[in-house]
């Protein structure tokens, strides 16, 4: 997911003045009350009103059993915003995070992200886009229940005090279970004051999450475990070629079997509707389809490359200029060259996609409908799926379940896996559960793209870079989707150069040039873990240590001449490299290597050790460090390190989606492989203390580990690795 | 065909090749067992078959009759097995998904290796893929497991002297 740094600087400013101007209409339902679930999600479903586009009502809910719960608006799928929102509501509102209730949010304007303007997870953005914003929710609340205290006892304000879940005054106590509804009925603070950060008692404590036990007891319910009255699964046979239609099908031998229900075609395929998924999975593989391949039956990988490379060799959109860097490399006696690959990507979360749609055929204009599924993006698949029913969003109740797993691939501008499903339900009239398979979610594409760098410099007499150029080729994720006019400009996807047009040594090189060829293609594509970050890391970083061998500089030396002594990138790299022990004698036949990168808000640096034996890369031990500035919960920040070094690092080894004659030529975790825990390196994650701008943690630990390890390989071996996945052959 | 499933009865009526995980899921409605890859690849649908973990996803459930199959449903009642509590103590879990079938994997690794070394996790946990990356703290939770295991029987042994 992408994070534009301009518009966020601008929405946090914004959120701030329309929370407080939201405040100020205490009639529009600024009320701590003893809601139903269903009443509360009813008042939180109204559309937005427009001087009151944030309502804390709609986050907090206070129960007589003085149960706390808080309603999450962002999707829960490994992250931990389930334990580090709540944490940061409890730090205002006093209350006991042990007696807090957390659920899932409806989609309603109220949740929108205060940064992009619907609801939706990603961009490594959930803290710091709610952090004021909930702070703010949980003060009011407070203050309501203090106020209610007060007047009940008939003391100042001033002698009642909120804490744990309990307003005390003198020998009084009342639990804000008693007070709430008292408070309902109290006017809405016009401003709160926010604790300062050094009174802070839950935020920046190591705090455990909340879903473990449901999560470790095989309760927590994820999409794929939806059941609906009636239900029906389906499984969808999808075309074999990016592009392919139809032309026709025989269900006949689908419909003799036993559990098969029913057969529909829809926009992407045929389904089949079973009794269990058994039987609409056995329905689908014994369906005849006849498809109109069309030119996508001729896309091949190694064709595709040629082309990149051959396009990378002509000039593209200007992402980023300085000087002439074309001039200074043509001036130069000698430039160091050399072309970056990496692949595409499937996310291969462990939970296969899957979307459940209920509602009744006749009464659609009146009941509307409901989907229960795991999404990353609510309001944009509230909206996909009212389209093509032909009713309002609003009418659209969106069931966010636990997602297992996301990784971007639940961030869908075109909401696959969502508008699939309710294609099925509206061509059957059922109630229907679609599942994909594995191999359904290999083949299915929105793939990270496949990338190539051209990659030119130059050293003055001090090994310094005096000219850099980097040329990216490879599709835009952004272009087709409602992002473009955002995030397209001048012919430049932000998210295909981010990480290579803001790299940090570029200030440091008088002459650079960054630019940008967007080939299109048949294959979709999407964000995958860190975006553009998860090329551009592999690359300058590589690239950066390239240069060091060639000046004769130590890696982290060169880095440190390079980068700004009081900058976050040093920072962090010093941490790394102190907490590893770089330098330091290592175990016979390890080496390390060492990259910092800046993404998403957040500074990291990682050194890894690695040897290699029989040409196999082993990698024995990472050393994380990281400045997000303010951290919620670092038990959060250090497990978000290790699971973005996880998944960079099976993508660094093992991950790659290759095309031949149209079809993607890897279908399930044998040929789609993922580290398992015999391969897991020790990874020590160490947080800069930090009272900088607060960045995000979800994604900034995958684009370092893969040039970390190609950079330890070529220390071990004087080999260098320069396309991905890394293979010593 | 008839299941004992978590020391309960269950008779049902499915082809003879469904798989004993969409039985457990779509039929008796089980759904703390996951489906992640249908090919063994994964281990998401990790259940004891007489205490030893299988893959449920590629087992015929006709095959189980006579066996006794639990599931993590049946571990505990209350997530009190030592090694969910050792999960939550160690505060593994991301998104959860693969989480039933590691911890039904480490429960059948400590029934018969009480106090495992990290390669003996390796080899035992090496069929059960987590894309979040939880396998470091995965690794000192069984060892904490083991701990909480060993304390248990000391503690029973005590209360029967």
């Amino acid at each position: 997911m992408w994070r534009n740094p301009q518009l966020d600087v601008a929405a946090r400013s914004v959120s701030r003045r329309d929370f407080l101007k939201a405040g100020a209409v205490a009639s529009t339902g600024l009320v701590i009350a003893c809601f139903l679930p269903i009443g509360l999600r009813r008042a939180a479903a109204q559309p937005a009103n427009a001087s009151a586009p944030i309502n804390p009502n709609a986050f907090i809910h206070i129960a007589p059993d003085n149960s706390v719960t808080i309603l999450l608006k962002h999707s829960e799928m490994g992250q931990g915003v389930w334990t580090s929102i709540p944490m940061v509501i409890a730090e205002e509102l006093a209350c006991d995070l042990a007696n807090v209730r957390v659920e899932h949010a409806p989609a309603a304007p109220a949740y929108a992200h205060t940064a992009f303007g619907m609801q939706m997870t990603g961009g490594s953005t959930s803290t710091w886009e709610s952090f004021d914003q909930l702070r703010n929710a949980g003060a009011m609340a407070r203050a309501m229940l203090v106020s209610a205290a007060a007047q009940k006892w008939k003391k100042p304000e001033t002698d009642c005090r909120a804490e744990k879940g309990f307003v005390i005054c003198g020998d009084k106590k009342a639990s804000y279970g008693e007070l709430a509804d008292a408070a309902a009925k109290l006017p809405a603070p016009l401003q709160v004051k926010l604790k300062d950060a050094k009174d802070w008692t839950v935020i920046g404590k190591p705090t455990r999450r909340l879903d473990s036990k449901a999560k470790v007891s095989g309760t927590a319910e994820f999409g794929i475990d939806v059941k609906r009255p009636d239900m029906l699964v389906a499984v969808v046979a999808r075309a074999p070629v990016f592009g392919a239609k139809v032309k026709s099908f025989d269900a006949g031998k689908a419909k003799a079997l036993p559990g098969v229900v029913d057969v529909v075609q829809v926009p992407s395929g045929i389904a089949v509707l079973g009794k269990h998924f058994w039987a609409a999975k056995k329905g689908r593989d014994a369906l005849v389809v006849d498809w109109d391949l069309g030119a996508g039956a001729a896309l091949s990988t190694k064709a595709m490359r040629e082309e990149y490379r051959k396009l990378a060799g002509t000039p593209g959109a200007v992402a980023k200029t300085a000087g002439d860097a074309d001039a200074a490399l043509k001036a130069a006696g000698k430039t160091i060259d050399a072309d970056y690959e990496v692949p595409f990507l499937a996310h291969a979360p462990m939970e296969p996609l899957n979307c459940t749609v209920e509602f009744h055929p006749d009464k659609l204009a009146s009941d509307g409908c409901d989907i229960y599924t795991g999404t990353q993006f609510q309001t944009p698949d509230q909206a996909a799926a009212a389209g093509i029913l032909g009713i309002k969003p609003e009418q659209v109740r969106i069931h966010t379940t636990f997602l297992g797993g996301g990784f971007g691939r639940r961030a869908n501008p075109h909401s696959d896996f969502v508008t699939e499903a309710v294609h099925v339900a509206k061509a059957s009239g059922k109630t229907v559960k679609v599942v994909w398979t594995r191999e359904d979610d290999i083949h299915g594409g929105y793939y990270r793209p496949m990338w190539l760098s051209r990659m030119r410099a130059a050293l003055g007499k001090d090994g310094k870079p005096v000219a850099w150029k980097n040329t990216i080729v490879g599709q835009s994720i952004i272009a087709g989707t409602p992002f473009a006019a955002m995030m397209i400009k001048d012919g430049v996807d932000v998210t295909s150069v981010e990480g290579a047009a803001d790299a940090p040594y570029l200030d440091a090189i008088a002459a650079h040039r960054v630019e940008l060829h967007s080939p299109t293609s048949p294959i979709t594509v999407l964000w995958w873990r860190s975006v553009g970050h998860s090329n551009t890391g592999f690359v300058v970083e590589s690239f950066i240590d390239e240069l060091a061998h060639a000046a004769n500089k130590d890696p982290l030396e060169y880095r440190r001449m390079l980068l700004p002594p009081a900058s976050r990138e040093r920072r962090a790299l010093d941490l790394a490299a102190e907490k590893f022990g770089w330098g330091n004698k290592l175990a016979k036949g390890h080496a390390a290597g060492i990259a910092v990168h800046q993404s998403f808000g957040s500074y990291v640096a990682q050194v890894a050790e690695v040897s290699v034996v029989d040409k196999s890369i082993k990698v024995h031990r990472v050393v994380c460090a990281i400045d997000c500035g303010p951290v919620v919960n670092p038990l959060t920040v250090e497990a978000q390190m290790q699971s973005g070094i996880v998944y960079g690092l099976s993508a660094a080894l093992r991950g790659e989606i290759t095309f031949k004659d149209g079809r993607v030529e890897q279908s399930n975790f044998h040929d789609y492989p993922a580290l398992r825990m015999s391969e897991m390196p020790v990874v020590e994650v160490h947080i800069v203390p930090s009272t900088d701008r607060m960045g995000g943690c979800g994604e900034p630990g995958t684009p370092l580990i893969a040039p970390a390890v190609a950079n330890a390989v070529f220390a071990a071996t004087g080999k260098r690795l320069r396309k991905l996945p890394l293979r010593m052959v | 065909m008839k299941l004992d499933i978590n020391g309960q009865q269950h008779e049902v009526d499915v082809p003879a090749d469904m798989p004993l995980l969409w039985v457990l899921r779509d039929v008796v409605g089980l759904t703390g067992t996951k489906f992640g890859c249908g090919a063994a690849q994964c281990g998401a649908c990790t259940v004891h078959i007489d205490g030893a973990p299988m893959m449920s996803c590629s087992i015929p459930a006709a095959a189980m009759e006579g066996k006794k199959i639990t599931t993590i449903e049946g571990l505990s009642a209350d997530a009190s097995h030592a090694v969910q509590r050792a999960w939550i103590e160690a505060d593994v879990v991301q998104c959860g998904y693969c989480q039933s079938g590691q911890v039904m994997a480490a429960a059948a690794l400590l029934a018969h290796n009480p106090k495992p070394t990290d390669a003996d996790i390796d080899a035992a946990m090496s069929g059960n893929l987590c894309r979040c990356g939880t396998y470091q703290r995965i690794r000192g939770a069984v060892h904490r497991a083991s701990e909480l295991l060993a304390a248990e029987s000391t503690a029973e042994v005590g209360h029967v002297a």
